[in-house]
């Protein structure tokens, strides 16, 4: 065991410098505040368990490397619970940077299959976890509404929400992300 | 001493389309409280904070200011049962607020779709309208008291935070859920991280099942640790995870480890009014709640 931890070097051309530019642009104001302490990724409880850290994230961010972040599946590992938000004592938006990124990388094609497909959902019905028969008849066995008083019962409605998504371009969005696995 | 009020009842998607036992106990309790609940009609998902607005922000705020367009119409401010949904709409109804930009894009995507939205309709969690009425209200309602049902209390993230956009007076280790649990004559357990999350948000579940359902192995193990006879919550997505997660430990394990019930509060708050298992859904469960249910009617 005495072998020198490989050295990693960060190539210029991997360093995106309106990066963090665009992330305070969208809302992440005090992200240039990081001492890299690392309190968020103390109280993470994904990064308990996985490789995740959220310090190495902010940091990555903060130096341009856009690529490497938006395409790092360890983006979506974030439950959102919003205590390294609380505890951050620089008090940067710590979750809200890393929804902000996830919108980036989702822009920029790198989307998990399985999130297309509640996107799919979203578009298909107005409901990310739409009805289906076992829960309409668990429903009506609990002396509820069959279907649900919500767009699963108001065609108009549904298409009233179809076609904000269409403004909004996330049909497209979503549709331009490729097939599903 | 009961004071009537009405609300927009927001039902979202995982509450109505995959455990409607929970909406069932939620209808049967609340207008007993004085809660009157109308129908949001064609509401739609509210939509999820963790994917939704992970993928596309815009279209997250112009799906939740419709949600909440449609309460505005209605003249009631929204309730939810799902810490999911009430982080949409309090995180929504702030940029909007701050932002009067994004104000006017969101009415600017609504043209002619017959949508007016002002952002006048506040959104409001049912437990924050229950601790409204106050745990000596809920004790008056109580005539078969859950004497010593032991219960862990969980509250859930979004329930609790971003704590500057919350109205609870302590933004860490609050005890409001934990009194009204009490009032019920039930008594809440300390146990390890109580406050940590229950794996399910951010589309973890949807995307990393196995680190979803690792984080709410660890939580159930700390909660069966203390002792308790079930897990209590006040959100659709974390009851779900609790449910689920056991079923699938189960599996992998191929043995029936877990048991632990899960609760949502106005299942718990319902038994102690007296009303019946069935009229609260508890017969409905993926993991059996005969062991607090034995313990509570005998």
């Amino acid at each position: 065991m005495t072998d020198a931890i490989a050295r990693e070097t960060i190539h210029i051309d991997d360093i995106d410098p309106e990066f963090v530019d665009a992330l305070i642009a969208a809302g992440a104001d005090r992200i240039r505040a990081c001492l890299q302490c690392g309190t968020c990724s103390s109280v993470c409880p994904s990064g308990r368990r996985t490789a995740f850290r959220t310090r190495e994230l902010i940091r990555k961010a903060l130096l341009g490397l856009k690529g490497e972040v938006l395409s790092s599946p360890d983006l979506w590992l974030c439950t959102t619970c919003f205590t390294c938000l609380e505890r951050c004592p620089r008090e940067i938006k710590t979750t809200d940077a890393i929804i902000l990124m996830r919108n980036m990388a989702v822009r920029e094609g790198f989307m998990l299959p399985q999130h297309r497909k509640t996107s799919m959902k979203l578009i298909a019905t107005g409901h990310a976890v739409p009805i289906n028969d076992a829960n309409m008849t668990k429903r009506e066995e609990l002396g509820l509404d069959r279907v649900p008083p919500t767009v699963h019962s108001h065609p108009d409605a549904l298409e009233q929400v179809q076609e904000i998504m269409r403004r909004t371009g996330f049909t497209a969005l979503i549709e331009g992300q490729g097939e599903e696995d | 001493m009961t004071v009537s009020q009405t609300y927009s009842f927001f039902l979202g998607c995982v509450m109505p389309n995959r455990f409607p036992n929970v909406e069932k106990s939620i209808r049967e309790v609340l207008p007993r409280l004085g809660i009157h609940l109308e129908e949001l009609e064609g509401a739609s998902c509210c939509p999820a904070p963790g994917v939704i607005r992970s993928f596309d922000e815009p279209t997250w705020l112009a799906l939740a200011s419709r949600n909440l367009a449609l309460a505005e119409k209605a003249g009631h401010d929204i309730i939810t049962g799902c810490n999911g949904c009430y982080g949409t709409f309090k995180e929504a109804l702030h940029i909007v607020h701050e932002h009067p930009e994004k104000l006017r894009d969101v009415q600017k995507v609504f043209k002619g779709l017959g949508l007016r939205y002002r952002a006048e309709a506040d959104a409001k969690h049912l437990i924050e309208v229950v601790y409204d009425l106050g745990p000596d209200a809920i004790r008056e309602k109580v005539v078969r008291p859950l004497d010593g049902l032991e219960v862990a209390v969980h509250y859930g993230c979004h329930l609790l935070k971003p704590s500057v956009l919350r109205p609870w007076k302590k933004s860490a280790r609050p005890t409001f859920l934990d009194e009204l649990v009490e009032a019920t004559g039930a008594h809440s357990v300390k146990y390890k991280d109580k406050f940590q999350c229950c794996g399910a948000g951010g589309g973890v579940r949807g995307s990393n099942v196995p680190v979803s359902v690792d984080i709410a192995q660890e939580k159930i193990d700390n909660v069966l640790e203390a002792g308790a006879d079930c897990v209590l919550n006040v959100c659709s997505f974390c009851h779900l995870q609790f449910e689920m997660s056991q079923a699938q430990l189960n599996k992998e394990l191929g043995e029936e480890r877990y048991r632990l019930p899960v609760v949502y509060y106005t299942q718990l708050l319902g038994l102690a009014m007296g009303l019946g298992p069935k009229e609260l859904g508890l017969h409905k469960h993926v993991v059996s709640t005969e062991p607090v249910l034995r313990k509570v009617l005998g």
